[in-house]
């Protein structure tokens, strides 16, 4: 059970059909598989551990993946926005590797010594190999992609996921064959995301094309949506937020059936304004981390509709959560101890399952003896299961002797109709240890005021969870994939010419 | 044959091939055709003929299960016999479609 099954089953149920690129001259699955043995022997002939992918997202990126998986060696898509530093410090960890890397993003590898194509090179040279024989599918814990999390609250952590991890998620979640041929998923999510690498699988083994965009605009996305006849796509909070909050576009998305969201918290006022403007979209909510190869829960289309209709207010909470756990899956809220707690409790997300790695590269396994990985997510399940995530453990603030998680505060304040973004932090504090500071984006023109904000928070949660100090950006710092980069927040916020800056 | 998850097994008799995707701690007798199928993955021709009575198909990529016993086999490559467990064939396993989340 390897990475490669999925393609071998694509191409004996479906070779013929489109599934990766665009409609007039994308690539089948049988065309997919030459070129995945084509660089397989590339990466042969290199003598390389490590395929290296140091570029945008791309067919080139599906063959990466498959060529990778036919040598046996593990696929590395790396972050092609890192600063020299900490991308020579990566490459180093691969001394061997044969790196895919565009040409205005080779001189780490090339300096590093490491044989390079370019993304066009890759495929043409995989083509030119393409008549090689296919080697034998390497063993199910044989490691499948290796990648690095973000870092936004520490340094970032080679994941190894492991074909059977990543087989298990597809077999787990997905029905072969089970698209239609008209059709075809979007990504917009960079190759070095889990989404990214969970997308060529899962979509291939339903038999969905795939399509990507580099470089996401919400005036370039809504337009390849309508160009390719889009009917599926994957976006991170931030991207939908764009599309509904831009003046003057044309939303117009005739063709789209379904539009799944993760990868950070998506503010209700955005998921509902989407839900309104889309009707006949199908809105699905993933939950998963690197580490659990991709989703491991989901709130699907019928659960967001009953949600906006409903006036039960457990029903309509339901909005904000990250749904029930896929099949294979089980979920557990543990307090500090580590002892389970009830439903409504709120504590830490353990998971279990096939899919699940909680393997880091040089630290082994990181789950516990009963096989749970510890997401570091707060969160609890609700009455019916349903799971709801309250931030980062590592962002919680402790003020004097409380916890208090960022995310509730955040809640209240993106309510506010003229909020753009908001983000709450702890700013060290020689009273308190740390006191809690806003930084909050009003929308284009618009004055918010932050006493009627701090009045919002004190009267829906209470007096010690309101903000000392409220700061306005323009933006606030976030990776592309749409998660807070924390540090540099209370960074600038203790930085000493920002001392007056915000309104209190 | 006591099948662990993420297994092939290959028929002897055909072309089919499956792999366990869900399985109980406990010995199996999981046959193709009427015989025995093997363990790994598929390694050539085959060694004998199916069962006449035994021809009743798999489809590439249906789940075959027996929720009793907590067998599921996923079909990688079809093939005209039938798949059985303990001499009772697997049925087709109806989806629970899930939505694509990525």
């Amino acid at each position: 059970m390897n990475v490669s099954m999925i393609l071998d089953m694509a191409a004996e149920g479906f070779g013929d059909r489109i599934v990766i690129g665009r409609a007039q001259d994308g690539l089948t699955p049988v065309r997919l598989r030459e070129l995945a043995v084509g660089g397989a022997r590339l990466i042969r002939a290199a003598g390389a551990d490590a395929l290296v992918y140091l570029a945008t997202n791309g067919p080139a990126f599906a063959v990466a993946q498959f060529a990778a998986a036919h040598a046996g060696v593990p696929l590395v898509p790396v972050n092609y926005r890192l600063g020299e530093e900490q991308l020579d410090a990566l490459l180093a960890n691969h001394p061997r590797a044969l790196v895919i890397a565009a040409p205005d993003q080779d001189a780490a590898p090339r300096r590093a010594g490491l044989p390079v194509r370019s993304p066009a090179e890759w495929l043409a040279e995989a083509a030119a190999n393409a008549d090689a024989d296919p080697e034998p599918a390497p063993a199910p814990d044989t490691p499948a992609v290796l990648i690095y999390t973000s870092g936004t609250t520490s340094a970032p952590k080679g994941v190894v996921l492991r074909h059977h991890n990543l087989v298990s998620y597809v077999l787990g979640t997905v029905e072969f064959a089970a698209a239609d041929p008209a059709e075809s998923a979007l990504t917009s999510v960079p190759p070095y995301h889990i989404a990214a690498v969970s997308n060529v699988l899962t979509n291939l083994y339903a038999g969905r094309r795939t399509l990507t965009l580099d470089q996401f605009t919400p005036e370039a996305w809504l337009a390849l949506v309508r160009e390719q006849r889009i009917t599926h796509a994957m976006v991170v909070p931030t991207m939908l937020a764009r599309i509904m909050d831009t003046d003057g576009l044309d939303r117009s998305v005739p063709s789209m059936r379904s539009l799944a969201y993760g990868g950070a918290r998506m503010p209700v006022r955005v998921i509902e304004t989407a839900l309104r403007s889309w009707p006949h979209v199908d809105f699905v909510n993933a939950y998963g981390l690197t580490e659990t190869s991709s989703t491991i829960s989901v709130l699907g289309p019928a659960e967001h509709r009953a949600a906006v209709a409903s006036a039960d207010p457990a029903v309509r909470a339901r909005l904000g959560s990250a749904g029930l756990p896929v099949p294979g899956i089980e979920i557990e809220v543990r307090d500090v101890t580590g002892e389970p707690l009830d439903a409504g409790e709120t504590g830490q997300i353990w998971v279990r399952g096939e899919q699940v790695s909680g393997e880091y590269v040089g630290q082994g396994s990181a789950v516990d003896e009963r096989g749970f990985f510890h997401t570091r997510d707060r969160g609890r399940l609700d009455a019916d299961g349903y799971l709801h995530i309250e931030g980062r453990t590592d962002d919680t603030i402790i003020r004097g002797a409380e916890n208090i998680a960022p995310a509730e505060i955040e809640d209240v304040l993106l309510r506010h109709p003229d909020v753009l973004d908001a983000v709450v932090v702890g700013v060290p504090d020689e009273e308190w240890g740390q006191r809690i500071e806003a930084v909050v984006v009003p929308r284009d023109g618009a004055q918010v005021d932050a006493g009627a904000l701090r009045a919002a928070v004190r009267g829906t949660l209470r007096g010690s969870k309101t903000p000392e100090r409220i700061t306005y950006w323009a933006e606030l710092p976030r990776t592309v994939t749409g998660k807070l980069v924390r540090r540099d927040i209370v960074a600038a916020l203790t930085a000493p010419e920002n001392g007056t800056k915000g309104q209190t | 044959m006591r099948p662990r998850v993420g297994q092939m097994l290959a028929s002897t008799v055909d072309t089919t091939a499956v792999v366990v995707v869900r399985c109980p701690d406990s010995e199996l007798d999981i046959t193709c055709g009427g015989a025995a199928m093997a363990e790994g993955p598929a390694t050539g021709a085959p060694a004998g003929t199916p069962d006449p009575d035994r021809l009743g198909g798999s489809l590439l990529g249906k789940r075959y299960a027996d929720e009793d016993l907590g067998l599921e086999l996923l079909c990688t490559k079809q093939g005209p016999g039938t798949l059985a467990v303990n001499g009772v064939p697997l049925p087709v396993k109806t989806a629970k479609p899930l939505p694509a989340s990525d």
